[in-house]
Formats: C-alpha cells, structure tokens, sequence
C-alpha cells in the first residue's frame, strides 16, 4: 500500500495551504517529502525548479537549512538551551559569523513578541512560548516555504489563536506556508484547504475566511 | 561550527549526566594512571639495576663455578666446588695471562652476626686485599684488610654500611667494635662507602673478611665462590676472556668448550640477564596496564552508544535544521574526546602521583619517564577519536525522518 498516490500538486510563493486528513490518509509522507525529510519512491519534487531526489546528503541539509523552516507539532526546541541559542542553530549549520547570528536571532524573537524572554530555556516557556520560539527558529534563515505540522496540537485554544496570528502575519509579508491540520477552525485560516485520504488528494479547495483580494489575502 | 562551540556544547551535553560521565572519565583514569605509573616504575627498577651493575666496574669479569649435578638432574649455576684457590693463583701467574690486572678470588656464605643485643643475617664476603680495588670498594671509615690479615688469618672485618645500621643503629662508628660471626668473635676495623643497589645483591649489606679467615673458621670449605678478574682494558675483555677460559679448561683437564665447568660473565652479560628479567615484568605490567585503558576506551564506546540512542530525536532535528553529517559526527566525536581527553588528564596527573609516593616510601629513584606521558596523552586522545568513530557514524547516518519519529 502507497503512503502517497497520483498525487499532483503546485505550491504557489506566498500561498498559505492547509493539508487536511484523518490520520493515515499520508498527510505527514507529504509534508516529509515537501521537506525534504523523505526522498519520493517514484515521481519529482521540484522545489524553487529543482529536482529534490537528485541532490546528495549534504545539498539536501543545505535545502532544509536555506529553503525550509519547520515547525513541529511537539516545537521540538533543544532542551537546557536558551531560546536565542535555538534560534541561532540553523545559522550556525548555515556558517553565519557569530554577530550577526546574534542580531538576526534576536529580530526574530522580537518579531514572535519573545524579546523579554532570550535567554529562557524551553521548560521555563509555556507552550505558545516554545512554539513562537520555533517559529522563529524556522524563519531565521528566511526560508522559501515555512512547513507547519500540527502547530497547535500541543497549544490551549487562546495561544492556539495567537499562534494562527503569527502565521497570517507572516503570510501577509510574503511568506510561504504549509499547514498540515485536522482541526477545521484553525485550517480556516489558510487560503487553500487540500483535503487527502488514502494518500490521494479528494479536495483542493479555497478557505472560507481568507481570500485574495489583489494579491494580499483579506478577511 | 567552531571548535570552542563544539567543546563548549560537548561540555554541555556531558554535563546533564554528571554520574554517567564520571564514570566513564574514571575507566579512562585508571587506564591511563596505571600505564604511566607501571612503565615509569619499570623504567626506574631498570635504571637502579643498571647502575648497581655498573658501579662494580666495566672490566670487570666474573669467573663463576658450573652446575652441580645429583644424578641426571642439573643443580643451580655457582653451586659446583670447581674453583679453588690454585685456580686463581694459576690465573695470577701463568704466563699465558697477559690481559688481566688484577685477581680476587672470593668465597661467600650467609651467617648469622651479632652485635651486643641486634643480630642479622647476611652475607659474609671472604676476600684478598686486592678486592677493594676490582671491586671499586671505597671506605668511609677506618682501613681495609691488609695480606698480614690475610696470613695470619685475622678476624677482622670491614662493614657495608647497611649492616653497620642493623647492627649498631644510624650514624654510629662501628670502626673498633667487635661483632660475633658465626659465634666467633671479629674486629671491626672499617666502613665501605655506600654502593646502593637492590634486592639480594645488595652491597651495601656485606660483611668483609679476610679470605683464609672466612673459608677455614667460618665456612670450612676449600673452594672459592667466585673469582674476580680486571681485565687491563675494556678493549682487551674478550681476549681476557677466553685467555682465563683457556687456562682453566686446561687445569680442570677439559677439551670440549661445552664441558667446561665454570663460566665467565662480564659486567654485560649480567646487566643483560638482569634487564631481561626487569624487561619481562616491566611489558607484564604494561600489558595489565594496557587491558585496563582498552576496557576504559569500551566504557566511552558504551557510554557513546547509549548517548546516541537518548539522543537520537535531538540528532533528527538537528538534521532537519540542516545540520550536515560531518556537523553530526564532530559533535559526538568531540564529546568523546573531551571525555577521554580529561580522563587522560587526570590519568597522567594521579599515575606521576602514585610513582612519586611510592618512589619515596621506597627510596627508589624518581624518575619520570616523559615518553610514557606524551604516549599516554595521545593514546586517551586517540582512544577518544577511535571509540566515538563508531557511535558519531551511527547518530550521523540516522534518516532524520526515522530519527525525529523515534520515541
């Protein structure tokens, strides 16, 4: 049995597209293999043109690295490590000079409203903390597209708001989004909803409460 | 990523199981501490040999007597009767000597000595005034024997000053003071200087006699136990050798060179069998020594191991952030080497500490043999990089999918 079939699908820059399914259905395969997680056992990934299974080992880290930022369902932050030392760890493998991998981490933390909390570690963070801390870690690099795998699961439905908040935000900069949910109200928030089951796509539709009014998404 | 980054995240990383690394640090504790301590001590056991064998003198050439046999069955060396005294009058005057100096037949024997309420037992050395020279024998106090002592078989002695200590507690003259040697009453008439030298050869712990004295009121025997020979130079040993060989093969009335009776060592062929002996228990300990680094060197592996596997969510997203394989593989090779690296450390230190304490309970030579610590710094070092080569592979090809899964 295929975790994924037929599945043909384009991801515009600056879309913001929430994949939907019951558990099984192969959203999580897909969310892999748009992240370069898991390589396709047959079929192309053309990312920003480029065919994602032919790349070694070490082009595939450089993709996850520049092109990609990830934010777990479990935040998945580096424990006993400072928010800003999480931050700064993509720009460390990436071989920024120390400086500015200081300067650059902390604009984020400012941008995730976290500025007071730089140098807490993640078990002194709630958990709409932890995941803001690692929103900020996926874009630190200014990536090409921001995958998101149940960013809320863990999150009380206040934060959970906020969270969505950030992510409309950063939507509205430009920033390009890839949301994997099975809560409706928060994929709600996407302006493309790709509903899967049994690893194919039944629906690839719009969202009801964002559209696109003149290339910027509106209530 | 920088080197300070990784020691300091290494660091870091070692930390949050302080017991666990404790333990490990001290496998490669004791490994290191006791190379060092066993190859420094061994060095030094061969160094006071050496020089114990060497201050008897390098023209010296020893003539031994050969085994005694019961039966088929061979005895010790040196426990045969074949040397007497005409063999080293012969060796003193024939005319087909012409390499050696000077002869000193010897007779020695253990006995029991008294003086006033101490008594000892030790070994009582039967000689020619001529000994004090072969022997490079200096005195402290008092006079050596003389040929009138010799003749009139006089029961004097001249005392090595660790007997002298025995008998009559430090820094006293014992020069006038009469001792009892076998029951027989002696004059003590001088004090050698200190040899040193170890275990049953001691020098220092020897009593002098004349010869005729010891073999005919102490011992009662007509042989000799060795003879002495100076040769005239280092250059002419071996012909002085063979000249001595020769002329007693010819007195015992033997042809065949494998026949012979008795055997001539030069100062060489001792110091030879005596580093053999040290040599074979210095590689024995080392090889103890080394066993136990190479099972500290597993307990990292171990320790490594466990490590990857805690850690392996951590490696899977380290991978999704974009950390390459080499990133993966120096940040655990680096924590295996800080662990052994600081467990060398501490090795090197407690082992120079250990030798030196032992050194002075023993009043042995301290001296540190600096090859075996660089060799140990690097062996920790290098048991940091081949032991944690396996564990950083493992957590360095995990899949990061699998690995960000793993529960």
């Amino acid at each position: 049995m295929k975790a994924l079939d037929d599945i043909s699908l384009n991801i515009n820059q600056g879309e913001f597209v929430a994949i939907m399914g019951p558990s099984g259905s192969g959203k999580s395969t897909l969310m892999h293999i748009l992240g370069a997680l898991d390589l396709p056992t047959g079929g192309t990934y053309l990312l920003n043109g480029q065919n994602v299974g032919l790349l070694s080992d070490d082009q595939l880290a450089d993709i996850r690295n520049k092109e990609i930022g990830f934010v777990f369902q479990a935040y998945n932050l580096l424990a006993r490590t400072s928010a800003i030392e999480n931050v700064i760890l993509p720009l460390d493998y990436a071989g920024v000079p120390e400086p500015e991998q200081y300067e650059r981490a902390l604009a984020m933390l400012k941008k995730v409203g976290l500025a007071d909390r730089l140098s807490h570690p993640p078990n002194k963070l709630s958990g709409g903390q932890q995941q803001r801390v690692a929103i900020a870690r996926a874009l630190v690099m200014n990536p090409s597209i921001i995958l998101a795998d149940e960013p809320t699961g863990n999150i009380a439905s206040a934060q959970a708001e906020e969270i969505m908040a950030i992510f409309e935000q950063l939507n509205d900069d430009g920033h390009t989004i890839v949301m994997i949910t099975h809560e409706p109200d928060i994929a709600e928030h996407a302006q493309r909803i790709i509903h899967l089951l049994d690893g194919k796509i039944v629906k690839d539709g719009n969202g009801h409460k964002r559209r696109i009014i003149n290339g910027k998404a509106k209530e | 990523m920088k080197i300070t980054k990784l020691i300091k995240s290494g660091i870091k990383n070692l930390a949050i199981n302080k017991m666990r690394t404790g333990l490990a640090v001290l496998g490669i504790v004791i490994g290191i501490g006791s190379v060092i301590a066993l190859v420094s001590l061994g060095e030094s056991s061969k160094k006071a040999v050496q020089s114990s064998i060497q201050s008897i003198g390098s023209n010296l050439l020893t003539v031994l007597p050969g085994f005694t046999f019961s039966g088929n069955v061979r005895g010790a060396m040196g426990g045969a009767q074949t040397l007497t005294n005409e063999d080293a009058e012969a060796i003193k005057t024939s005319s087909r000597i012409t390499t050696v100096k000077s002869v000193s037949p010897e007779y020695s024997g253990r006995a029991q000595i008294i003086a006033g309420r101490n008594n000892t037992n030790t070994q009582v050395v039967g000689v020619e005034p001529v000994y004090a020279q072969v022997r490079k024998i200096s005195l402290e106090k008092g006079s050596f024997l003389t040929s009138q002592h010799l003749t009139s078989m006089a029961k004097v002695a001249v005392l090595g000053p660790g007997v002298a200590e025995d008998l009559f507690g430090e820094g006293v003259d014992p020069v006038g003071q009469t001792i009892r040697i076998n029951g027989k009453n002696f004059l003590v008439i001088g004090l050698t200087k200190s040899k040193g030298g170890m275990g049953m050869d001691n020098q220092d712990d020897r009593i002098i006699v004349p010869l005729t004295t010891a073999q005919k009121q102490l011992f009662g025997v007509k042989y000799l136990s060795s003879i002495a020979l100076e040769a005239k130079s280092e250059a002419v040993m071996t012909q002085a050798q063979n000249e001595v060989g020769y002329l007693l093969l010819s007195r015992h009335k033997l042809t065949a060179v494998e026949d012979a009776d008795f055997r001539i060592m030069s100062q060489e062929d001792i110091l030879q069998a005596a580093s053999a002996v040290t040599g074979t228990f210095t590689t024995l300990l080392t090889g103890i020594a080394a066993i136990s680094l190479l099972v500290g060197g597993i307990g990292i592996m171990n320790i490594m191991l466990m490590s990857v596997t805690e850690r392996t969510r951590e490696i899977g997203l380290r991978k999704a952030l974009g950390a390459k394989k080499k990133t993966i593989v120096y940040q655990f090779l680096t924590e295996s080497i800080i662990l052994t690296f600081t467990g060398g450390l501490i090795g090197i230190v407690l082992g120079i500490g250990g030798y030196y304490l032992y050194a002075r309970a023993n009043n042995a030579v301290f001296s540190l043999s600096f090859s075996s610590v660089f060799l140990a710094f690097f062996v920790s070092a290098g048991i940091g990089v081949l032991f944690g080569w396996y564990p950083a592979r493992k957590a360095a090809s995990l899949q990061p999918i699998e690995a960000l899964r793993y529960e």
